[in-house]
């Protein structure tokens, strides 16, 4: 049995929000099915409306407040997400964009994440796949293969049940499998890093790279034979 | 401990009063800032430099030994010197003559510059910028310690027997920081060489440096420069004063609510509960100024932003005032009192480096040899070294 952390992320701006509701029936999910095989679930949810206050200083300067902050720890600590956006003129809504524009880009490497939006009409049913699937790529996250959808017509459909039961188990089985854990303990290294670039915990120091060399006397020059345009050789 | 204060030189637009300064008013301005920084009892004034509008320090070596020959006590430095798209060379040359003039007074702050379409017009490429700040240094380095140098990196031509002159005032290199906020690369360089460390302490919260200058701290350890503690730290920090805090509140808004950076961003409040950014009466900058030194440890150079923004001349005058009569005298007992006594005081004056390399001997005064229109034969172009004539036919 493992206590897993899933943290949603919820860009609904109204109240009850139909984006929210969407990110709890899918939260919901994972939890009962994961108590089914015998984990502990523990679940914190981040209402981005909330951070909407903060959210200019973070654009503009890198300057991330309390309430971000707090955000950024929680996903630091996540096992899966679940990441539910509005649909606005046909793109996810720029409030979720932005959140996850203004995170260090090594933050959600190898994370499990559903991804999942609503929308007045199913012609944004690719917002989803087409969109939001290629931000997580960037941040090198890890998606699961079923997206969820949901416009007007669905809430009332049994197949919105479907694919969420669907999505909910893909998830649990990649949290369950250790995917990310294993990803950040064995192959770290193998992904770009910045100093600091993963919410204050990417500190490591590798003082062994031709940078360090170079920052103590040393020279990036190889040997020179292999270069035609070498003056050295003539 | 040293206080002072550092411009960017840029020339912003008076959100109250509507006016822009020309050029030629704010560097007019700029020189008696500066002055006046003498004269109310700090210690040194800092210029960065920049190559593009709304900016007018391009030249700040230029700029700098003005201000030198208009005080007495002052010590000029950077803020920064950028690293990436100077020639190491011509750093070496014009900082070097730099000291001579200001009779040692000065050193300088090595930078990078984040301003990517300035490296292409100085032949540079921004990708490689953390290279070429760490190359273009170690050269610099070499050319104010050796007579000569043959050398050749990835960047630059090469030199072969090349002299920088003139030599170093005394024959005794210009002390130099190196400025980083996220480059562990840097704080490297920095230990490495023992030179100082500079955390500009403007933009983020205070964590983003703590890290780095515990690492410079132990790497300049490790190198045997000295214990942690008596590495060289500095740190910028920006204020702004009235008598009380809701007149400096008042007074303050309208231009950080359009400062460059961080303008239509952050509420004033926010930013200085989350920043070094200290707006108050004199005993809040104070307070907020004494916690710097908790975070960081002991450090040597305390620099504060105060010119920027679009304030008046008038009003940094006046900040000036306040700086030198009610806080940097507090500020200067109170971090006395507290230091660790194998801290040290102060970053390393001339006076300082002239003895820690020569003791109680006079210093080298470098005399070269008549013109022999080159430098590749003999030893050294200078008259003290010993196969220079040898190896010279005679006529």
């Amino acid at each position: 049995m493992t206590d897993f952390r899933l943290v949603v992320v919820s860009a609904g701006v109204s109240d009850p929000s139909s984006t929210r509701l969407l990110a709890d029936r899918a939260t919901q999910r994972v939890t009962a099915l994961a108590r089914e095989r015998g984990h502990a679930v523990t679940v914190t949810t981040v209402d981005l409306r909330e951070l909407l206050q903060e959210l200019p200083a973070a654009l503009s300067s890198q300057l991330l407040g309390p309430r971000f902050t707090r955000a950024v720890d929680a996903l630091v600590a996540a096992d899966a997400i679940v990441a539910a956006a509005p649909v606005y003129k046909a793109g996810a809504s720029g409030l979720f964009t932005s959140f996850f524009q203004v995170l260090d880009n090594d933050l959600l490497i190898g994370k499990p994440v559903i991804l999942a939006a609503t929308a007045g009409t199913a012609r944004h049913a690719l917002v989803v796949d087409e969109e939001m699937r290629a931000l997580f790529a960037y941040l090198r996250a890890l998606p699961v293969p079923t997206s969820l959808f949901a416009s007007t017509e669905d809430w009332t459909d049994t197949a919105l049940g479907t694919r969420i039961d669907r999505a909910a188990r893909e998830l649990v089985l990649l949290m369950e499998s250790g995917f990310a854990r294993a990803v950040r303990d064995d192959a770290w290294g193998a992904y770009q890093h910045s100093y600091g670039s993963a919410g204050g915990t990417e500190v490591d120091i590798d003082l062994d790279s031709d940078m360090m060399r170079l920052a103590t006397g040393g020279s990036l020059r190889p040997g020179g034979e292999d270069d035609p345009f070498d003056p050295r050789r003539a | 401990m040293q206080f002072g204060i550092m411009s960017v030189s840029d020339i912003t637009r008076d959100p109250v009063s509507g006016h822009t300064p020309s050029e030629a008013e704010r560097i007019k301005n700029i020189v008696r800032i500066a002055v006046h920084a003498e004269e109310v009892g700090l210690d040194v004034f800092a210029i960065g430099e920049h190559h593009n509008p709304p900016f007018f320090s391009s030249s700040p070596t230029t700029l700098l030994s003005h201000i030198a020959a208009l005080t007495e006590k002052l010590t000029v430095t950077t803020s920064t010197t950028l690293i990436t798209t100077n020639d190491p060379v011509r750093l070496a040359e014009e900082y070097a003559m730099l000291q001579h003039l200001a009779g040692g007074r000065m050193d300088l702050m090595l930078g990078r510059g984040n301003t990517a379409p300035v490296y292409p017009w100085f032949g540079q490429d921004i990708r490689q910028g953390l290279p070429l700040a760490l190359e273009n240094y170690n050269l610099l380095h070499r050319l104010w310690r050796e007579d000569v140098v043959d050398w050749e990196g990835q960047f630059r031509t090469p030199l072969q027997g090349f002299t920088s002159t003139p030599r170093p005032l005394d024959d005794v290199p210009p002390f130099v920081w190196h400025g980083s906020i996220r480059t562990p690369e840097i704080a490297e360089q920095a230990a490495f060489y023992g030179n100082g460390y500079f955390a500009n302490n403007i933009f983020w919260p205070k964590e983003h440096y703590q890290r780095l200058i515990k690492f410079y701290r132990q790497r300049f350890e490790h190198y045997g420069h000295g214990t942690r503690k008596q590495a060289i730290v500095g740190l910028g920090g920006q204020a702004f004063l009235a008598k009380n805090s809701q007149d400096a509140h008042d007074q303050f808004r309208p231009y950080f609510n359009e400062a460059p950076v961080y303008g239509h961003g952050p509420t004033m409040e926010d930013f200085e509960e989350m920043t070094p950014l200290s707006v108050g009466s004199p005993q809040e900058v104070i307070d907020k100024t004494l916690t710097f030194r908790e975070a960081f440890g002991d450090y040597q150079r305390q620099l504060f932003l105060v010119d920027h923004a679009g304030l008046p001349v008038d009003t940094v005058l006046q900040q000036l005032d306040l700086l030198g009569e009610h806080v940097v005298p507090v500020l200067r007992a109170e971090l006395e009192a507290r230091r660790d006594p194998e801290a040290p005081a102060n970053p390393p004056s001339h006076a300082d480096l002239i003895k820690a390399k020569y003791g109680d001997q006079a210093p080298r005064q470098p005399r070269p040899n008549a013109n022999r229109g080159d430098n590749v034969t003999g030893g050294s172009p200078y008259q003290d070294s010993e196969t220079s004539v040898e190896s010279y036919p005679t006529l």
